[in-house]
């Protein structure tokens, strides 16, 4: 459950005072699958940065799972990203010359995960993210972009967090692959994980159940999602 | 993050870019080799001098006629001509001076020697049978100079196989053979070991003769005294303290009662051997310190190399972060890759160091000693050198917001 109660972020630069947030409250709760839509100036980097615990806001509360997160020290943080967030990004962000399981494994690596225990959690997180199995041991550059996708969602997937942040996650894919990687997410959903999906397409935005509009750092329009879109179940399973 | 996982992520920044860890590693390489074979030169080399200068005997005084003016510096004119050490003298040492193990006196001139038409010239010296063991002198054939021979004052002589060869020819045999010194004919009676050693002093250029037959026949006018008296302290410790003594019994006996004016000086080899480790010492140090020099630019290319590497590798750090690395994490990865580099390095440059330093000995026909704390040394400084040139770029990498980094293009 994420609880943002109120929160401001200012950036100075010299005499510049920039204010990127003015106030902006709202509630995910477990299970639900949100999406912050603006343009690109509204603040949604900012929110994301603030929900994705890689920063602090300047002002405001920010409560995961009961948890005040927004006064932590940058270590304290770490903690919170690796037990309780996973991330995925626009540009995917794999290590090259790693093999699919290895890319999945790393974030196990850094909690310290024995070796045995991780590459079945591995293999588990990369079949519920929709990857065939005999790709498990290909090069992460000797896969296509949605498949390239999904070895993220699973690395996101792996640590069993509370909350799945995507930042544009269909940003560099085509019309058809980002259709399967959103229906991966409602898959995932489906399945009962928090998703907070972070985009400037409608389109995109309206495959979550619930979409925040922010501009010039306030939220503009809080809506339940009226005609949802549903990814085609046939693309989603049409896992090769 | 477990130990293998960081021999694993190591292994996998390195093996990135082979070419540019393998010219990163050079440079260590080179610097660490060279480190190790000029201190290998320069330990062989003090060995060698040492040895040299110890092979003269051990715990070695030599007590000359003429005036000191301490170890090391000028003696003044007419050292080893003077006329103030005598066979008294050298009575008297051996009696009161109870840390002696032997007392050698000895009058040396160089002489021309003929034997069957074929002539050299070369050191003649009148010794006493404990010439041999204060000089470590070793006899091949036959018998050294006896007490019987001095208290004869025969005319006997024992020959250096350097002497021999030149007068007999090249491993001939000359025992019994007759040599003509001075117009005196002497009879060969023993040959000593070949000994080695080059300089002035060759033991193995050498004629020994009883020494009262050489203050008899071949000494003139200077008949009584001595060119000098070489003794063997027992103990190594003592020789501060031998020396001391025969000092004091010298001056008394030379009724001398200011040190400064003594007609005397004591060469003490402890002394020797120590300003000869002093030279040697220097010339490793100077040595060492221009392969220190080309260490230190290895380790600045590996600071370099990791600077390049944390700037190409700004998004990877970004991600390793947002998905759970802490600055520690991080900090170990980037300073694990520079401290391999360096280990590698090190390992590879120690083999090298080992075959420059056979092959200087071998080509170059110098002496050298590689050293097992040489060895420790180049590890730890090219451990050390990771540490220092890799702890910059890695706490700069550890710095890195997530947000920057993965921002970063």
């Amino acid at each position: 459950m994420i609880e943002i109660k109120n929160i401001t972020k200012t950036y100075k630069s010299g005499d510049n005072e920039t204010q990127a947030l003015k106030g902006v409250s709202f509630t995910v709760k477990d299970g639900e699958f949100v999406a912050i839509m603006g343009p690109s100036g509204s603040g949604k980097s900012t929110l994301m940065h603030i929900i994705g615990a890689l920063d602090i806001p300047s002002s405001g509360q920010y409560l995961l799972d009961g948890k005040d997160v927004s006064t932590l020290s940058e270590d304290e943080l770490g903690e919170i990203r690796k037990k309780h967030i996973g991330f995925v990004f626009q540009a995917f962000n794999l290590l090259p010359r790693t093999t699919v399981l290895r890319n999945v494994e790393l974030p196990l690596m850094y909690a310290e995960v024995p070796k045995e225990q991780r590459e079945q959690r591995a293999k588990e997180a990369l079949l519920a993210a929709g990857m065939s199995e005999d790709r498990f041991l290909h090069y992460s550059n000797q896969i296509s972009g949605g498949q390239m996708q999904r070895v993220a969602i699973a690395r996101a997937l792996v640590n069993n967090p509370s909350l799945i942040l995507a930042d544009e996650p269909t940003g560099n894919l085509d019309t058809k692959t980002g259709e399967i990687v959103l229906g991966t997410f409602q898959k995932l959903n489906d399945a009962g994980r928090t998703v907070v999906l972070i985009t400037h397409e409608r389109d995109v935005a309206e495959h979550a159940q619930k979409i925040i509009m922010l501009r010039d750092g306030v939220i503009v329009k809080e809506e339940t999602t009226h005609k949802r879109r549903i990814a085609n179940p046939e693309l989603v399973n049409d896992i090769k | 993050m477990l130990t293998q996982d960081l021999f694993y992520e190591t292994y996998w920044a390195l093996s990135a870019n082979k070419v540019r860890s393998f010219l990163t590693i050079l440079g260590i390489v080179i610097g660490i080799g060279s480190v190790i074979a000029m201190i290998a030169v320069g330990q062989g080399a003090q060995n060698s001098i040492q040895s040299s200068i110890q092979s003269a005997g051990a715990n070695l005084l030599t007590i000359t006629p003429g005036a000191a003016k301490g170890v090391g510096v000028t003696i003044s004119a007419g050292r080893g001509s003077s006329q103030t050490l005598t066979q008294d003298d050298a009575t008297a040492i051996s009696q009161q001076v109870p840390l002696l193990k032997a007392v050698s006196p000895e009058f040396t001139r160089r002489s021309q020697v003929t034997a069957k038409g074929t002539n050299t010239n070369t050191g003649v010296l009148g010794v006493t049978s404990a010439y041999m063991s204060v000089h470590n002198i070793q006899i091949d054939q036959g018998n050294f100079i006896t007490d019987q021979q001095n208290t004869n004052a025969s005319r006997v002589a024992v020959l250096g196989p350097t002497a021999r060869d030149d007068l007999f020819g090249a491993g001939a045999n000359a025992m019994g053979s007759t040599i003509v010194i001075n117009s005196q004919e002497f009879k060969v009676v023993g040959i000593t070991l070949t000994k080695g050693g080059t300089g002035f002093n060759n033991p193995d250029d050498s004629i020994y003769i009883p020494l009262t037959t050489m203050q008899h026949f071949l000494a003139g006018d200077t008949t009584g005294y001595l060119s000098d008296i070489a003794v063997s302290v027992t103990d190594q410790s003592s020789m501060d303290e031998a020396q001391n003594e025969i000092t004091n019994i010298l001056l008394a006996r030379h009724k001398i009662s200011d040190p400064t004016q003594a007609d005397f000086s004591i060469i003490n080899q402890a002394d020797i051997v120590a300003s000869a480790s002093t030279v040697t010492n220097t010339f490793t140090i100077l040595l060492a310190s221009v392969a220190g020099i080309s260490l230190l630019v290895g380790g600045i290319g590996i600071m370099n190399m990791m600077l390049t590497t944390v700037t190409e590798r700004t998004r990877e750090i970004g991600l390793r972060k947002a998905i759970g690395a802490h600055k520690t994490d991080i900090t170990k990865q980037f300073l694990a890759e520079a401290i391999m580099l360096t280990i590698l390095g090190g390992i590879i440059g120690v083999l090298l160091g080992w075959l420059l330093a056979l092959g200087v000995s071998r080509f170059a026909g110098i002496a050298t000693q590689i050293s097992v704390s040489s060895i420790a040394l180049a590890f730890g400084v090219s451990a050390g050198i990771g540490i220092i040139f890799g702890y910059y770029p890695a706490r700069r990498a550890a710095g890195l917001s997530p947000i920057e980094a993965l921002r970063y293009e």
